[in-house]
């Protein structure tokens, strides 16, 4: 098939660690990066791989769009930046991954909904967070089997792996995973805890969910649906690992996981970084495949962000 | 050690660290009485919020009695002089919970990072200083880290407004050297109209004299629990600690039998259990890990068959910090399945 462009905004640990895997892609093309450091070490790495890039911000890519067939963004800044960033590439007709937790537009957790997302053509998908790739997919296990009342998950991650951009954005972060646990995962109410943990040799990621059922849990249901479901995590991020569960103690269900990565970027043990990128290349290729087909044929548009996704 | 003079603000914690301790099911009426026995003591600030800080209400921690908005919308109209502050601890709360505490009056946020996180309190004590409130850096587990990487986290909770920093032996693990060094680093470092706290725990039983070190180096801020109500082995038990000052003519302000009152009549009949160094709290202060995850390691150990202590020694192996309690569940069935393969 042929590849589809598309430009990586963001030179941080997570644009680099996308831009690892989507020089992998049979569908996507990474062509320019995206940064505001000139001296950043994610700019020098693109360089290397034959990647252009601009240290200019967006601004710096924008005159390029078009005669470099750019038609999907993936952002990687932060949920400030990504307003105007999303703005900017929807009047260019330029599809947008959003990495950030600025939730803008419609959530996609691959293995629950991407392929509710195919079709409906959005100019912009948000990915939740790390942590909400990791867990919703837990969550949507169980409320497959029964309807959850409450969901809460506890995300661990290494300091080394959270870059300036969660730090400054933490408060996003808790905010837009208990939302997605909801509006994707499918409990009624969220709650979202992240630690960074500064061990050295650092930690691997570890994930943990808990899921206060309506009624009694049907236990035999519960443990099946979740062992499907991490199956299907793991066609995209081999490290997604049970480590414990689920428990089950009266109503509440509870799941241990870890997230080892791939090790492009950062080691094997930002799996936050692992699961987060990779969940947003799947979801760039699904529409670089609607796109290479002519199914979606993504136009300009000078409507903001917001108001095109109603 | 002559510390005539010296004027310090005692900050009673029993009504929050002591939420731990009481699985976060204090009444509104307790929590009244209490804090009014300790405004008439002359107690100039008490903190009232889940023990996890606000927002804290949850599987993993436990949810309270009450909302954090129930809980100080029903104190902070009772009292008198004393302000009441809030806890806030980022990736738990958010700024929308420090608006809200804004709004039922506190006077004080304390925000809260792992001694090496600083950087995730921007948006917190940037909108505290904004609101107007006295914003205190609360820089947790600080055993973990030399001296020195300490000013510098200090040193950003300064950059982003906070007027106090604390130096937190969430462990108990501190030596009075320990403690010496920090705050001592802490003033050399810091700017002179920046305030300066501590926060013990009484795991090794060094809280009074740690806190009387902080002071010698430099700090006018401590942290206290009438009768030590407080995680692990509690807090620097207040009453004593005030006592003690008194002695040494240390001004705190604080009634010294007043405040044994509010102790002795209104805290030690709340407790489920007697507040004291046993095997496990000592485990925590010899090993330097986390006060709060005590309660959690006796349950896990009764509910899975593995002793208490292997748990909390495998959470200190493990470099597990403040608000990792969900890894107390995982190593509980982690040994007893190793147990089970023995």
């Amino acid at each position: 098939m042929a590849h589809v462009n598309a430009a990586l905004i963001g030179s941080g640990n997570i644009g680099t660690d996308l831009m690892c895997k989507a020089l992998r892609s049979d569908c996507i093309q990474p062509v320019w990066m995206v940064g505001i450091d000139p001296a950043s070490d994610g700019l020098a790495k693109a360089r290397e791989r034959g990647l252009k890039t601009t240290a200019d911000g967006l601004d710096g890519l924008l005159p390029h769009l078009s005669k470099e067939g750019v038609r999907i963004a993936f952002d990687a800044t932060s949920a400030s930046v990504h307003q105007e960033n999303a703005r900017k590439l929807l009047a260019h007709g330029v599809v947008v991954i959003d990495l950030t937790p600025a939730a803008i537009g419609p959530y996609c957790v691959p293995p629950v909904n991407l392929s509710a997302h195919m079709g409906t053509h959005e100019m912009n998908v948000n990915m939740v967070s790390c942590g909400g790739q990791a867990t919703i997919p837990i969550v949507a296990a169980v409320s497959r089997v029964q309807p959850v009342a409450y969901a809460e998950i506890v995300a661990t991650v290494a300091s080394r792996s959270a870059g300036p951009g969660t730090r400054k954005n933490i408060d996003e972060f808790t905010r837009t995973t208990a939302n997605g646990i909801e509006k994707v995962g499918g409990a009624l109410r969220g709650k979202a805890i992240i630690i960074l943990n500064p061990a050295e040799p650092p930690l691997i990621m570890r994930d943990t969910i808990h899921c206060l059922t309506a009624g009694e849990p049907d236990r035999e249901a519960i443990a099946a649906s979740v062992r499907e479901m991490i199956l299907e995590v793991q066609k995209y991020v081999p490290g997604y690992t049970l480590k414990n569960g689920p428990v089950f103690d009266g109503r509440r269900v509870s799941v241990y996981l870890e997230v080892a990565g791939r090790g492009d970027y950062l080691p094997r043990y930002a799996g936050n970084l692992d699961i987060m990128t990779a969940a947003a290349l799947r979801t760039g290729e699904m529409i670089a495949r609607e796109i290479a087909s002519g199914r979606f044929d993504p136009q300009p548009s000078t409507a903001s962000a917001s108001e095109s996704l109603q | 050690m002559n510390l005539r003079g010296r004027k310090v603000t005692l900050h009673d914690m029993c009504l929050r660290d002591g939420m731990h301790p009481k699985r976060h099911q204090i009444s509104i009426g307790q929590m009244i009485a209490v804090a009014k026995g300790l405004d008439a003591a002359g107690v100039p600030l008490i903190e009232v919020t889940h023990g996890d800080g606000l927002g804290g209400a949850s599987v993993n921690y436990g949810f309270p009695a009450h909302s954090d908005e129930e809980y100080l919308q029903a104190v902070i109209p009772q009292l008198d002089r004393a302000k009441v502050s809030a806890l806030l601890l980022p990736g738990i709360g958010t700024v929308e919970h420090l608006r809200m505490a804004h709004a039922c009056g506190i006077g004080t946020i304390r925000v809260a990072t792992h001694c090496t996180e600083a950087d995730v309190s921007e948006q917190h004590i940037a909108l505290a200083r904004k609101l107007e409130l006295d914003t205190v850096g609360f820089l947790m587990m600080a055993h973990m880290i030399e001296p020195m990487q300490l000013v510098k986290q200090a040193k950003l909770m300064e950059s982003y407004g906070a007027n106090c920093i604390y130096c937190t032996d969430s462990a108990g693990y501190m030596l009075p050297d320990d403690v010496t060094a920090r705050i001592g680093a802490f003033r050399d470092a810091l700017k002179p109209e920046t305030e300066i706290g501590f926060h013990g725990h009484h795991n090794l039983a060094m809280g009074i004299v740690n806190s009387l070190a902080a002071i010698e180096a430099g700090a006018t801020r401590i942290d206290g629990s009438a009768a030590g109500l407080g995680a692990g082995a509690g807090n620097t038990p207040l009453e004593v600690f005030n006592a003690v000052c008194h002695r040494m003519e240390i001004e705190t302000g604080v009634d010294v039998f007043k405040l044994m009152d509010v102790a002795e009549d209104l805290v030690v009949p709340m407790m489920d259990e007697p507040i004291r160094i046993d095997r496990d709290a000592l485990i925590l202060g010899y090993a330097g890990v986390y006060s709060s995850f005590l309660l959690f390691a006796k349950r896990a150990s009764a509910k899975y068959g593995v002793p208490s202590s292997d748990i909390l020694v495998e959470m200190g192996r493990m470099k597990t910090i403040g608000g990792q309690e969900d890894m107390i569940e995982d190593v509980a069935l982690n040994l007893a399945r190793e147990r089970k393969a023995k």
